[in-house]
């Protein structure tokens, strides 16, 4: 994908430009979205559920188009780029993985270099590397069946899936939500890790503030469609806006802390 | 004389019949097979002609095959009396089943698993042949169970119209009002249905696996 790793070097990976996404019915999932996320930044979309989070993921590979506005991709409006191209140049994670159950760990992970036609020889080695990378041995997992994973290891199967074409852009729908709290935050402290080493473009929807502040460079929070503010973890949690503070209220004692360390 | 005996000195009778039987079986599965996937994908996500669609074909299963053999008796082109006609009826039983199952089957594939095959670039032919239709063979297969089982016990009404089969036994014993001979064809029948409902079973429960 040589043209999406190529437009991110100046400017802004993925631009939203008054983007508006409207059912049919004239409901408005997303109002007037102005946002710029920049190359290399891991950026949170936070907010309650039916806030627009997922909609707003799904305009950057185009499983939605926006109805009015446009979403640039490293420069280019989305609506130019062939809908297939661009999704096999962006790696995808969703809530519990979306693994094909008919297929074993290795054919899922290599599903977009199989699509991308690469020989077999580099697809098997990406995907070794790729299953080492998320602390899987491939010797152990390759062979099985989603079936046979527990929720933690299909979230890490999916993770090496999104990264197996190594994308520029990787976008995250709560990849974490349907796992229990301690796999959990082992799941986002070695994400942190792998996404500080890896330097892509990464879009997190999450509503778990926690999670926002632990992963984000910048948190942009979405209240009914429509954005109330970017910030940093730092600025995010000393800002006044009511909607932040409800937010705010929702953590903890401690967790504050954890989270701007 | 038994029924068993009867088969045994009528042996050559009895293998034509079936396979009489197993060619109007075959004929008309493979065309009710022809229609019925692709409009069955076709019918996936749109919910008002499929309800449509699913309905005319609920109709057809509710005439009598009796009634509807004879009803085609005079239609131009397909009908007449013999095979062809009897074919046509057999495929539009088996429609519904095979229609019905292919709908359901693909729409009950998990939508988080279709998402993400359309998120990770997969074309939409892409998701149907690698993603919907492998995870929905175990469905689609239980349609064609049922419409093949059906359509073996229908053909046996097919005789009445002159398309042979293993009926021309149940109907000359049920003339010469002679029990034996309607179970030299009924017997055999059976055994058809229950060896290829027990074979598409094997591979519903392999693709169910898989």
């Amino acid at each position: 994908m040589a043209g999406l790793s190529d437009g991110i070097q100046d400017g802004y990976a993925i631009e939203f430009r008054a983007a508006t996404y409207r059912l049919p019915s004239g409901v408005a999932l997303i109002s007037s979205l102005n946002l710029n996320i920049a190359g290399g930044e891991t950026l949170v979309l936070l907010g309650r559920s039916g806030s627009g989070k997922t909609t707003t993921l799904k305009l950057i590979n185009r499983l939605l188009d926006p109805t009015e506005g446009e979403v640039l991709v490293t420069g280019r409006p989305s609506r130019s780029w062939d809908a297939i191209e661009l999704r096999r140049g962006i790696g995808y994670v969703i809530q519990d993985a979306g693994l094909f159950p008919h297929w074993n760990v290795e054919r899922n992970v290599g599903l977009v270099p199989q699509l991308e036609r690469w020989p077999e020889a580099r697809i098997q080695a990406r995907v070794r590397e790729m299953l080492s990378l998320v602390g899987l041995p491939p010797e152990e997992f390759a062979g099985r069946r989603p079936s046979e994973l527990s929720g933690g290891q299909r979230q890490r199967v999916g993770v090496a899936r999104a990264l197996a074409a190594d994308p520029p852009i990787l976008l995250m729908d709560e990849p974490f939500a349907a796992v229990d709290p301690i796999t959990r935050a082992d799941l986002q402290r070695e994400f942190r890790g792998l996404a500080l080493r890896l330097r892509k473009t990464i879009v997190f929807v999450t509503h778990d503030v926690r999670e926002a502040l632990f992963l984000g460079t910048r948190i942009a929070l979405l209240d009914q469609g429509r954005l109330v503010g970017v910030y940093t973890p730092a600025e995010f949690l000393h800002a006044n806006e009511p909607e932040i503070q409800a937010f705010a209220a929702s953590l903890e004692p401690g967790a504050a802390h954890e989270g701007v360390q | 004389m038994n029924w068993y005996e009867f088969l045994l000195r009528n042996r050559s009778e009895v293998l034509e019949r079936s396979l009489e039987h197993i060619g109007l079986v075959g004929a008309s599965m493979a065309i009710s097979l022809a229609i019925g996937l692709p409009l069955g994908i076709a019918l996936v996500g749109r919910i008002k002609l499929q309800r449509w669609v699913i309905g005319t074909a609920n109709v057809v299963q509710t005439i009598p095959s009796l009634a509807l053999f004879g009803f085609l008796i005079p239609v131009p082109w397909i009908g007449g009396v013999g095979g062809s006609t009897a074919v046509v009826a057999l495929s539009l039983y088996a429609l519904l089943p095979i229609l019905r199952n292919t709908c359901t089957g693909i729409e009950e594939v998990d939508p988080a698993v279709v998402e993400s095959a359309r998120g990770m670039g997969m074309t939409p032919r892409q998701v149907l042949w690698q993603v919907q239709l492998p995870l929905a063979a175990p469905v689609l297969l239980a349609g064609i169970r049922v419409a093949m089982a059906m359509s073996i016990g229908v053909t046996t009404i097919a005789a009445a119209i002159g398309a042979g089969g293993l009926g021309v036994f149940i109907f000359r014993g049920l003339a010469m009002v002679n029990n034996q001979v309607i179970l030299a064809g009924a017997i055999p029948a059976a055994c058809l249905a229950i060896a290829a409902d027990s074979g598409l079973g094997y591979f519903q429960r392999s693709s169910a696996r898989k």
